[in-house]
């Protein structure tokens, strides 16, 4: 008989050092308090899930995470930084890259042309060289879409690759914004809610890529997700918010037996 | 080439160190890989067949080994076909999207020792079934996303079996000799392939095929429709089908053609718009799909762009089979055929990626005559053949000059064929002919007659004068209904199927009163005329169940008994009442075979309240059916379905009154 065993199941063990810390962080608008006193961290390699009912401030802590807001309170140290005030494009430059809700793509540009913006930051040929389109511009674009090609290929989105995203299925929009947030080779890969909208199909397959991403890049991935037997399938651990606070943290079987979070989340229909 | 050398070409592996030798530079195989077709020659192609034949003896292949290959249409796999047969191993290759439970009849049924697979998820439906196929022993695979964390002792990439045979062929001559051996040592006789049957009745049985018989037949149609090492196919069909294995693998090998392999499954539509293939194989749905698609996107167009459109197809109509076909037609027709040619049948043979065809061939089941003759019309060579994986293909096909939609032809080169009295089945011997069933000789004899002919199963009579073979129905198919008139369901399906909204269709009626069918519509069509008339559906099921749907089928339907009350041999067997089914038919739930083909009894069973509704004069019936997902996990699917009466028309007075 055959004898060939598949990779281990997730162990719960998290694996390198630690890759971003958050300490003490808290987030208000005007009187609301969106996120109070969070710390948590996330290490390299893992795939860290942030759960929480709607409104706990998920969102918002991913959002001050890659810059687009800035906690009152606290700060993150991410590759032992510490810094207070950062930038989103200050952000993806050091390596931080996130999809969103609700897809953000270029509806009227193809996939090809969506996947390659997540490449801007890496082109190098001055303005020059791009208006001449020859030379090294040429040689960058040929590398870049090398690069692009090969994520099509991995998303396995061969076929709409000149296909106007906003012509594409919901499903398939969410693959092309992970395209391009996999084609600025990020560190640390932020999702929001990547499977939110989709059939089971679509679902699986996603929690396929998330893990072969996981895999083959060694990205570190943190995830915002509502459908609990994918979160607990593919995360190493879990942090729990509510109204803006902490309640458990720890491994998914840990997080699961948690008679707080089971009170909070799990035992509410929603 | 000289004579001798000619008659000892009875192996593949023979033919490809032939084609390697005449024609070494000339490209073998394109495959689009990152968006870009790369090439190679069949000089390439033997350097990595031997490597990778040597590397599989290393890792424990030898002469009589059965080899699963599993996956899509891509080079590496057709590469294991000829690396296993190099060295005397047996490929059989499997439906890659077989479930676990299929994929392990098979895979232990034929005893595979070894599997050639494209990729992850093929690798993983293979470890599921490990326990239920005790000697399969090692694994090689194409393309290695997600599997780096797998244990590697018995799954290797085929690039590194590849590597690791081309560094020992480097190493010592006598490698290079055993091998020269090895293909030196194949014989006619020996046992090429094993391809599964899809199963119409029952479990699939293991068709054996051998070498020389096999090249024989592909030499015979090779020659019958003037095949050279200039063609190009797309190869998109699946691998374990006799078509596949038959018009792309031993063709390609005969002739030396250019096997082209899609990027994915997905993107196949476009790579034939690239690659442009000179021939062309399709069922006939495939060309329904496309004239369904071109037909909408058509609705879609510009006022000035729709006129045209139907102008000169309508040209077409009229003149363009006869064109085709040689006929004398007026100066005035020809020019506006070239001008229509100029504008509309060119462009539009090139969107679809018919450009460059020279001959297309379609077959497996009856292709409408109006499907049939607008292919034709646009100047495409489009013929029928008939034949099945036991002939090793053809038994029939349609020469040049002599295109019919009502006929498959007549008997392709060497082929002998013979109509059995009584039951009409058809019989043949063929040079392609198979030895017999894997480890089924029961099954073998039921299937040869005592002086060597094969029973197709199929009822056929041939034409008087033409000598052209035409096929009514699966011979044990054809019955009576209650009161003695003849009921030959695939005939009043067919008809039915005509029709774009109709997808599938279940008739029956065998010991019944009267006829009556179970329909499918097609989504895509009307769906299509769902979104223009804005009717609101959330899924198949409230589609199929929507009272307008229900009237635009019973049009047809209407139709149908019609043109059935117009021959006296049919007319009993109009369609009294008839019902749409709530979901598709389905392969994973066993209601079609793997080459969607309904299997009648077996839907007639899982759908028997729905039967006893239409033949007990109820409005509706209940009806829940489980249904199985790709990946195996099961669901229930409910639906209350109407059944309705459609018109009768009388039989036509027999000859001669006819107003």
């Amino acid at each position: 008989m055959l004898h060939v065993s598949p990779p281990l199941a997730k162990t719960g063990i998290a694996k390198g050092e630690v890759l971003l810390d958050v300490e003490n962080v808290s987030l208000r608008f005007g009187g609301v308090k969106a996120i109070s006193d969070v710390s948590f961290d996330i290490r390299k390699g893992e795939v860290r899930a942030i759960i929480g009912p709607n409104g706990a401030g998920k969102t918002s802590m991913l959002n001050c995470i890659n810059g687009f807001y800035f906690p009152q309170e606290g700060h993150i140290t991410y590759k032992g930084m510490k810094r207070t005030r950062v930038r989103p494009h200050e952000a993806a430059s050091s390596g931080i890259a996130r999809t969103f809700q609700n897809v953000a793509l270029f509806k009227g540009m193809t996939t090809l042309d969506n996947i390659m913006t997540g490449r801007t930051l890496k082109m190098n040929v001055g303005l020059f060289w791009q208006l001449l389109r020859f030379g090294p511009a040429m040689r960058e674009e040929i590398e870049h879409r090398r690069k692009v090609e090969d994520i099509v290929d991995f998303l396995e989105i061969q076929a709409i690759r000149k296909i106007p995203v906003g012509k594409l299925p919901y499903g398939l929009q969410k693959r092309v914004e992970l395209g391009r947030a996999l084609a600025m080779e990020p560190e640390l890969l932020l999702l929001d809610e990547p499977m939110a909208g989709m059939n089971l199909e679509e679902k699986e397959d996603m929690c396929r890529f998330i893990l072969d991403v996981n895999q083959t890049f060694g990205t570190t991935i943190a995830l915002i997700e509502h459908d609990m037997g994918v979160v607990m399938d593919l995360s190493d651990r879990v942090v729990v918010l509510e109204y803006g606070r902490k309640i458990a943290d720890g491994t998914p079987e840990v997080v699961k037996a948690d008679q707080k979070v089971i009170d909070a989340y799990l035992g509410v229909a929603h | 080439m000289a004579q001798a050398a000619t008659a000892t070409l009875d192996t593949f592996p023979k033919l490809l160190r032939r084609n390697a030798e005449v024609r070494g530079s000339k490209t073998a195989f394109r495959h689009k890989d990152l968006g870009i077709w790369q090439s190679w020659t069949w000089a390439e192609v033997y350097g990595h067949v031997r490597a990778y034949a040597v590397g599989l003896q290393s890792l424990g292949l030898k002469r009589g080994d059965k080899i699963a290959i599993v996956g899509a249409n891509r080079p590496k796999l057709y590469w294991s076909m000829m690396a296993a047969q190099m060295i005397g191993a047996v490929p059989v290759p499997v439906y890659s999207d077989a479930i676990a439970d299929e994929l392990a009849y098979v895979l232990d049924h034929a005893e595979v020792s070894f599997a050639a697979v494209q990729d992850q998820e093929q690798v993983d439906k293979l470890l599921s079934v490990t326990e239920r196929v005790p000697r399969l022993k090692t694994m090689v695979y194409d393309w290695g996303r997600g599997l780096r964390d797998y244990d590697h002792t018995h799954l290797h990439p085929i690039e590194a079996v590849i590597a690791q045979g081309r560094s020992r062929l480097s190493e010592g001559s006598d490698v290079v000799k055993a091998l020269d051996a090895e293909i030196d040592g194949g014989h006619g006789d020996d046992l090429s392939i094993i391809l599964y049957t899809s199963g119409t009745t029952g479990r699939s049985k293991g068709v054996m095929l051998s070498a020389g018989r096999s090249i024989a037949a592909a030499t015979d149609t090779v020659r019958f429709d003037n095949i050279t090492d200039a063609d190009e196919v797309l190869a998109y069909l699946p691998l374990a089908w006799v078509g596949d294995h038959y018009l792309n693998f031993a063709q390609g090998l005969v002739a030396g053609f250019c096997t082209a392999c899609p990027e994915s499954a997905d993107t196949a539509q476009a790579d034939l718009k690239e690659i442009g293939p000179t021939f062309y194989f399709a069922p006939p749905r495939v060309f329904e799909n496309l004239l369904t698609r071109v037909m909408i996107r058509m609705e879609d167009a510009s006022g000035l762009k729709k006129k045209m459109f139907h102008h000169y197809i309508a040209v077409a109509k009229q003149w363009g089979e006869k064109i085709l076909n040689g006929q004398d037609v007026p100066l005035g027709a020809r020019l506006s055929y070239g001008l229509g040619n100029l504008l509309v049948y060119a462009p539009l043979k090139n969107a679809l990626g018919f450009s460059k065809i020279r001959t297309a061939y379609t077959a497996g089941e009856a292709i409408g005559p109006e499907l049939f003759s607008f292919y034709r019309s646009l100047g495409m060579n489009l013929k029928q053949l008939y034949g099945q994986t036991e002939a090793f293909l053809y038994v029939t096909a349609q020469p040049d000059g002599q295109i019919r939609a009502d006929t498959v032809g007549p008997a392709s080169p060497n082929v002998d064929i013979r109509i059995e009295e009584g039951t009409g089945e058809v019989l043949y011997k063929s040079p392609g002919q198979f030895i017999g069933y894997y480890k089924d000789a029961e099954k073998t004899a039921e299937t040869m007659t005592a002086d060597g002919y094969v029973r197709t199963g199929d009822a056929g009579f041939f034409e008087a004068g033409t000598g052209h073979l035409k096929i009514i129905d699966r011979a044990k198919d054809v019955s009576k209904l209650r009161s003695g008139d003849l009921f030959a369901p695939k005939y009043i399906e067919n008809r039915l199927k005509f029709y774009p909204n109709i997808k599938e269709v279940v008739a029956f009626g065998q010991g019944e009163d009267y006829v009556s069918v179970f329909i499918n519509i097609d989504l895509t069509a009307v769906g299509n005329w769902a979104e223009r008339n804005n009717v609101v559906y959330g899924s198949y099921q409230e589609l199929a169940g929507h009272p307008d749907v229900y009237g635009i089928i019973a049009g047809h339907v209407d139709e149908v008994n019609r043109a059935l009350a117009a021959e006296p041999m049919m007319a009993a067997a109009q369609i009294k009442r008839f019902l749409i089914l709530h979901k598709e038919l389905d392969a994973d739930d066993g209601e079609l075979t793997r080459t969607q083909k309904v299997r009648r009894g077996f839907v007639g069973e899982r759908y028997a309240p729905l039967v006893k509704a239409l033949y007990d004069g109820s409005a509706e019936a209940d009806i829940s059916t489980e249904v199985t997902f790709e990946d195996g996990r099961k669901g229930v699917i409910s639906a209350r379905v109407k059944v309705k009466d459609a018109a009768q028309f009388p039989a036509a007075e027999p000859a001669g009154k006819a107003a």
